[in-house]
């Protein structure tokens, strides 16, 4: 197979910094030489490649906005979303996978923790050896989580802890649950180890979508939390809003990875696809297709630059990360689309990474924040008006 | 002990390379530069050896300021320093040895590693001319590397077979695919090596003993062609073996 090119029609990458662009190559080498070689075989099997977590780990990729003391390295918000676009070039799983144990695992620890729990956490995070996942997703509390019915109890020396929560990446797997849950009818976090009696994450089979990421549900029956695990420091639901933020930040990066994947498949199947006496690539239907999608991954890449820049900045608004999060996904989702549509009948074989990548984007589209409810979220920022009950 | 690993910048693989207007250069429009995929296992073996015996480790490149990309690399991957040795325009594998190996004195560096070869204009020399000039033992195309005090034992590719070898520092060894598996440079790794130092000097390069008159591209490959899709064919198919192809 040829090497993939990734397209910078605007010559984006002028904006980044050295370390940015090393980070970058780094990420995408790794993806090259030890995701794409494996992921069909997980995606096809239903299976986390639990192989490359600590390789993840070692590359740096896990929490990499966070101090240095806690083995993380430290960078800013342009790398963390590079980052991001590199592993969901591989697969949107792995990138799931890294986007929670960095935006919703170690960001709350780190935001709400106590400097015991960050200092017993964040490293073992950073490296891989412990695994997270983040609990607030209910059966019937999805874009209203503010409804949740998990409850928390005061009880000698800790909490108790009842309900459900489900769609959850790694649950299965996970050493520790950054867990939502009504204390007092406030939403407060709690971090539930494995081994704690009373809970049980039991994976949910039967996906069409992410099949190469591990997504479950957590059971809390009177699960016992001593009171050094609550975090201290989160309160409401702005806390979990908090985590989302930052998970949606990197999906509007990571889809871009799905995007060029595609592009850069769609294109070199068509320029060696002959059909009647040319290549595909010469007829005016399928240049009209790689024009939209030139367009499109070339807006997506600056809309993401100029977020990430706000970000450092501390100056972004929750409004203009939903703004990112929704068109980027809705883009993406059309590009595997089109590209699919280009690769015709191979387009749904696994010899190519397409329609791995349309059937991940359908969740990647609903996660972290429906498009609709994007949609919604923008919608009141402009008006004024919230269109759904607050 | 000081470690020096010699590293090339050299075109991307899969950059696609046209000959300049000049006609003995490549064109540099769109091509982007890595350090060369050999010189990589050099650096980790470097860092390899460094990791289990102590010692000091230090990236040397001969060229242009683009070249300070592949030290950056280097210094990522955990070398701990580098130098420069600038030069522009086209340098002959004699003149890179004689400018290395000036630096490799100068830093005296007993163990100096390089890729096998430089998969630019694959002379797969510079290793063994740079050990020439500064009285260094050589092993090349090496697949397995020990040290064990003064003594090195290495394994080297041969034609059909491996052959065994034994040598002493101070020595060149010029590293074979399959020597090592190269790390990645680690976010980490960026971050530090914006603290490391690269020294750039003039290049002791002297003149060159050999010119680049021509460069060309290589033939065009003429598109298969299907004769048929049954036993029929078959005779014809032999006689434009052996006729036109001229392969039987």
């Amino acid at each position: 197979m040829q090497k993939f090119e990734a397209i910078d029609y605007y010559d984006i990458g002028q904006h980044l910094t050295e370390e940015e662009i090393m980070v970058r190559n780094s990420v995408r080498e790794f993806v090259e030489d030890q995701v794409i070689p494996v992921i069909e075989k997980h995606y096809q099997a239903g299976t986390f490649p639990m192989e490359l977590v600590s390789k993840i780990g070692e590359l740096g990729v896990f929490g990499l906005t966070l101090p240095a003391k806690y083995g993380c390295a430290e960078m800013n918000n342009v790398a963390y979303g590079l980052v991001m676009q590199e592993l969901e070039r591989g697969d949107s799983g792995v990138r799931s996978f890294a986007s929670v144990q960095s935006g919703l695992v170690m960001y709350p620890i780190h935001t709400f923790g106590s400097d015991a729990q960050k200092e017993n956490w964040l490293p073992k995070l950073a490296a891989g050896g412990k695994i997270g996942c983040f609990g607030l997703t209910e059966p019937d509390f999805g874009s209203n989580p503010g409804g949740m019915i998990t409850r928390a109890e005061k009880v000698d020396g800790g909490y108790l802890i009842n309900g459900a929560k489900m769609w959850i990446t790694n649950g299965t797997i996970a050493d520790v649950a950054v867990v939502w849950a009504k204390l007092d009818g406030v939403v407060k976090g709690f971090l539930v180890e494995k081994e704690f009696k009373g809970f049980e994450a039991p994976e949910m089979k039967g996906k069409h979508s992410l099949r190469a990421s591990i997504t479950s549900e957590l059971i809390f029956q009177d699960v016992f939390v001593p009171e050094e695990n609550i975090l201290p420091n989160s309160g409401g639901l702005k806390s979990p809003l908090m985590c989302l933020n930052q998970a949606r930040y990197g999906i509007a990066w990571g889809v871009v990875g799905s995007m060029m994947a595609c592009f850069d498949t769609a294109l070199k199947y068509a320029n060696s696809r002959v059909q009647f006496s040319k290549p595909i690539s010469a007829y005016q239907l399928t240049q009209q297709k790689f024009a939209y999608m030139v367009t499109e991954i070339t807006k997506s890449q600056l809309l993401n630059l100029q977020l990430a820049k706000l970000k450092d900045q501390g100056k972004v608004k929750h409004t203009q990360i939903s703004l990112a999060k929704r068109n980027n996904c809705e883009m993406a989702l059309n590009i595997a689309r089109m590209s699919r549509e280009i690769l015709g009948a191979n387009g749904i074989l696994d010899e190519y990474p397409v329609m791995r990548h349309a059937a991940n984007l359908e969740s990647v589209k609903t996660y972290e924040g429906t498009h609709e409810m994007h949609t919604l979220i923008l919608g009141e920022d402009i008006t004024g008006i919230p269109a759904y009950d607050n | 002990m000081k470690i020096a690993v010699c590293v090339s910048h050299v075109p991307d693989t899969a950059a696609k390379i046209n000959i300049a207007s000049d006609g003995k250069s490549i064109d540099q429009n769109g091509v982007t530069y890595v350090v060369n995929p050999y010189d990589e296992i050099a650096i980790e073996e470097a860092l390899k050896t460094k990791e289990a015996f102590e010692g000091e480790t230090v990236a040397i490149s001969v060229g242009p300021e683009s070249n300070k990309d592949s030290i950056k690399k280097a210094l990522a991957m955990g070398i701990d320093s580098g130098v420069l040795l600038k030069h522009e325009g086209f340098i002959d594998s004699l003149g890179v040895a004689r400018a290395l190996a000036d630096e490799i004195k100068t830093l005296d560096a007993k163990l100096v590693f390089f890729g096998k070869q430089s998969v630019d204009y694959d002379n797969s020399i510079v290793g063994q001319l740079t050990s020439e000039l500064i009285g260094y033992n050589c092993v090349s195309v090496v697949v397995d590397f020990k040290l064990d005090g003064e003594k090195i034992i290495c394994e080297r590719e041969i034609e059909g077979g491996r052959e065994i070898v034994e040598t002493t520092l101070p020595a060149v060894i010029t590293a074979q695919k399959g020597l090592n598996e190269p790390r990645y440079a680690s976010l980490k790794g960026i971050m530090a090596a914006k603290k490391k130092t690269i020294e750039e000097k003039d290049a002791a390069a002297g003149e060159n003993v050999v010119e680049v008159i021509k460069m060309k591209k290589p033939p065009v490959k003429q598109p298969g062609r299907i004769l048929g899709e049954d036993a029929t064919v078959v005779p014809e198919l032999v006689k434009l073996l052996k006729e036109e192809a001229k392969v039987i």
